[in-house]
């Protein structure tokens, strides 16, 4: 007879099935988002970063913005007309690690691109209380003191070019360039940056042209947030699931 | 010279070290390989101030049960249970008057989060549960800790984890993924540590004298081998050099964000329930001195809980962009989750019918108690969150915050605290605690501390939440979203004094066990005696 | 199969098996005949050899 002593009695057999059951959840869950198709919508206009939004983006991550805005707008009426079209999983196809967060203890980024101008945000990041008396965000001075580094911005490239995202040897071969060339206006290489990443914002985001600084690479993220998407082309009826 | 083996692979290990710190990539991993070279010159020093010659050098006679690592283990609990429990305070006083944040980059919230989650669920939490397995599992089975002295690699190999963790969070190195933050070389070296705390688990199951494995061990070992599972995956990664601290996750968006908040969700299920589940069924049953109430519901509430939990990860997606179907799939055994929960909450506390009279005379058993009601009751607030209309309200607000809270606070610190109080007066082999009195007091602060928290919580939650979505009259948004940081800010100027009450409690505590460890006895009433007449 | 006929199938078929797994599980841990058994095994904590 089949005994459950077996199981009680023998460590080896306990732990393989307890292996066993906690696998089962999460294989079903994870696996299909894998393969099937209508996981993520079909959209116009999703590229992977410029290498300047990268370094913000990681600058985003490295102060850990995350652990207070999302960027994963719900479809609810209120959340629409507060923060914009609902997100959608395509938004984020790029994103090794995503950033949809978890808390707003700050509003939603998800569609802050455009929203405010760079002279507001850096304002706003150097002393959030001089534009929003209510604000609870930690002052970000020093992002405007601090340049970035610029010389391996190719490695980066690379790191996610191994775990899926389409960068062209041609990206990576230039990403120094493209680099500075979107902080400064000015720079030969912009017309080339623009035809590698469309819809790129050239321009000295933080009004310092004499270096590019970490204030220039997250303004750079924050700006570009909301604006590749064409919600003219995208068909919600169409991607249902 | 057993000595010298041990000394020379530290030696290698810092030499490595070195060498990785001339050649690192970046300034962060440099001073990470640094701090290792330091903790391998530390470690040598170590070995040969410990080095013992002649003949006597291993005549001592051996005890058992190996427990100068469970001893170790209860001293690291407590220094990081009041870390974690001090930082917590701190960002409960920054979101209350942001200018404590200084305006720097180590001293922000968005570093010190990180700082105070890993704090008490990993290095509190993770030694609690390290060092009372290592007790448990020695008791129910009669045999030593398998593999000599490999459960002291486990202590130190933990601990040199926490301190790589914290110290990349305050200088910024993170993954930026919630309860794994820690990057990619760091957990590799937990994984380590991991298979090594498996290794020992096991091998002392292995050499058991008891036939049959006590349900202790069973959640205990489901723990350990789930969380090597979930960490794993979760952290599948890509570095941007093997000399750098900066990585890149294997999944993005959509599969990312589902196989993080499977991980999420089950580091509360198995790190923060199975886990200390192990603790409940072993000392509940041994402060109260009677066998569990029911060996059959533990069973089923074994096989069940783990079943179910690994599912309930969805639900902190809901309406999101991840499909209808996994969120769907996720509430729904989030609500079933609801009943093994409770199976164990009703095993734990009908342990002590019979004997509820102790709860007036053992404030240990009555902290039990308090832990099992809180365990019930944050088990209940879940599936109830998870239902999609609720979650609409409660998701992206403080509610969240106040019912991790109650089920960390209140079930795993309770039920935490009461097996430190069990073990202290036994592994330092004194005949009892330093004062019961001063446990009363740690119960009635942290309990009132648990209290304003989760309160003050779910005011400020469903304050956001209707905020967020309310209209005037016209058919316009009603308030900003400044308006809505405004209005909570008295709820978290009182969840901060929830957070020093609770910290109040655990300090109480320290000197407590400090005092009990030595030997010492309070002058005091006894505990439940009628109050002295006053004529 | 495409995903609707499987989604039916795991939420009619899928549950009914889940659901008598489970009973055939209770009712196998509960059945009369192991309880000297389980209450042997509850006692184990309690075996006085515990301090070293």
């Amino acid at each position: 007879m089949i005994n459950h002593k077996v199981i009680e009695t023998n460590a080896t057999l306990m732990l393989v099935l307890s292996l066993v059951v906690v696998s089962i959840g999460g294989i079903i869950e994870i696996a299909p988002l894998f393969y099937l198709e209508n996981t993520i919508e079909k959209v116009e206009g999703m590229r992977p970063y410029t290498p300047l939004e990268l370094v913000g983006r990681n600058i985003y991550i490295r102060e850990g913005c995350y652990t207070c805005h999302s960027q994963m707008i719900r479809p609810f009426r209120d959340e629409v007309e507060r923060y914009g079209h609902y997100s959608l999983a395509a938004e984020s196809m790029y994103d090794h690690p995503f950033k949809w967060g978890s808390k707003r203890t700050g509003p939603d980024l998800a569609r802050v691109g455009g929203r405010y101008s760079d002279e507001w945000h850096v304002q706003h990041m150097i002393a959030p209380r001089s534009l929003v008396p209510e604000s609870i965000m930690p002052g970000y001075p020093f992002l405007a003191r601090t340049e970035i580094r610029e010389d391996d911005i190719a490695l980066h490239l690379k790191a996610n070019k191994t775990v899926g995202v389409p960068y062209t040897a041609d990206m990576i071969k230039n990403a120094v360039s493209d680099l500075k060339a979107q902080a400064n206006p000015d720079a030969d290489g912009g017309e080339a940056l623009q035809k590698r990443y469309p819809k790129t914002q050239i321009r000295d985001f933080d009004g310092n042209p004499k270096k590019i600084t970490e204030m220039d690479a997250l303004l750079a993220y924050l700006q570009m947030l909301r604006t590749l998407v064409d919600f003219s082309a995208y068909k919600a009826e169409d991607n249902l699931r | 010279m057993a000595a010298a083996a041990p000394m020379i692979l530290y030696g290698l290990a810092g030499l490595a070290a070195l060498f990785a710190a001339a050649k690192a990539h970046d300034e962060l991993f440099a001073i990470h390989a640094w701090l290792v070279v330091l903790i391998c010159i530390i470690a040598i020093f170590a070995t040969a101030r410990a080095l013992k010659f002649g003949p006597e050098a291993d005549d001592r006679p051996k005890e058992k049960y190996l427990d100068g690592v469970v001893r170790a283990g209860v001293v690291a609990t407590v220094f990081w249970g009041l870390t974690g429990f001090l930082v917590g305070v701190v960002i409960a006083f920054q979101l209350s008057f942001p200018e404590l944040n200084f305006d720097l980059p180590y001293t922000n919230f968005g570093r010190l989060r990180p700082l105070h989650t890993s704090a008490v669920i990993f290095a509190f939490g993770g030694n609690a549960l390290i060092c009372t397995s290592f007790y448990v599992v020695q008791r129910t089975t009669g045999a030593r800790l398998a593999l000599g002295n490999t459960a002291w690699f486990v202590f130190w190999g933990y601990q040199i984890f926490i301190v790589l963790a914290a110290t990349g969070y305050l200088l910024g190195v993170t993954q930026s993924r919630e309860y794994a933050e820690p990057e990619w070389y760091v957990d590799l070296w937990l994984t380590v540590v991991w298979v090594a705390y498996l290794a020992v688990f096991l091998g002392t199951l292995f050499n058991r004298k008891e036939p049959h494995i006590y349900v202790a061990n069973w959640f205990y070992l489901s723990f350990i081998v789930t969380v090597a599972m979930l960490h794993i995956v979760n952290n599948l990664s890509m570095p941007v050099s093997f000399l750098g601290s900066k990585s890149y996750s294997l999944f993005s968006g959509v599969q990312d964000a589902l196989t993080q908040w499977w991980y999420g969700h089950n580091a509360v299920g198995f790190f923060l329930t199975a886990g200390f589940l192990g603790i409940m069924y072993y000392f509940v049953p041994k402060q109260a001195n009677r066998p569990v109430y029911s060996y059959r519901l533990s069973i089923v509430h074994f096989w069940s809980l783990i079943f179910l939990y690994i599912w309930a990860g969805p639900h902190h997606l809901h309406y999101t962009a991840l499909p209808d179907w996994a969120q769907t799939l996720g509430m729904v055994f989030s609500i079933m989750l609801w009943m093994p929960s409770w199976g164990g909450m009703i095993n734990g506390l009908m342990t002590l019918s019979g004997a509820w009279d102790k709860l007036r005379t053992d404030p240990i058993i009555r902290m039990m108690v308090l832990s099992l009601a809180f365990y019930g009751m944050s088990t209940f607030e879940g599936p109830v969150m998870s239902i999609k209309a609720v979650n609409s309200l409660s998701h992206y607000t403080d509610w969240t915050i106040g019912h991790v809270h109650s089920g960390t606070l209140g079930w795993v610190g309770m039920i935490t605290f009461s097996a430190l109080y069990f073990l202290v007066p036994r592994l330092w082999k004194q005949d009892g605690l330093y004062s019961l009195r001063l446990i009363n007091w740690h119960f009635w602060l942290a309990t009132l501390g648990i209290v304003l928290y989760t309160a003050s919580m779910w005011v400020s939650g469903i304050t956001q939440g209707l905020m967020w979505r309310a209209y005037d009259s016209l058919g316009f948004l009603e308030y900003s979203f400044a308006e809505a940081v405004a209005a909570t800010h008295p709820m978290n100027v009182i969840r901060a004094l929830g957070g020093v009450l609770f910290l109040l409690g655990a300090l109480i505590m320290t000197y407590n066990l400090w005092r009990s460890a030595r030997g010492d006895k309070r002058s005091e009433r006894p505990m439940g005696a009628a109050m002295p007449a006053t004529v | 199969m495409d995903y609707e006929q499987f989604r039916h199938f795991a939420d009619s078929w899928g549950l009914v098996y889940l659901v008598v797994i489970f009973v055939l599980a209770v009712l196998f841990v509960f059945r009369p005949g192991a309880k000297d058994r389980y209450e042997r095994y509850a006692e184990i904590p309690l075996k006085k050899d515990d301090q070293a």
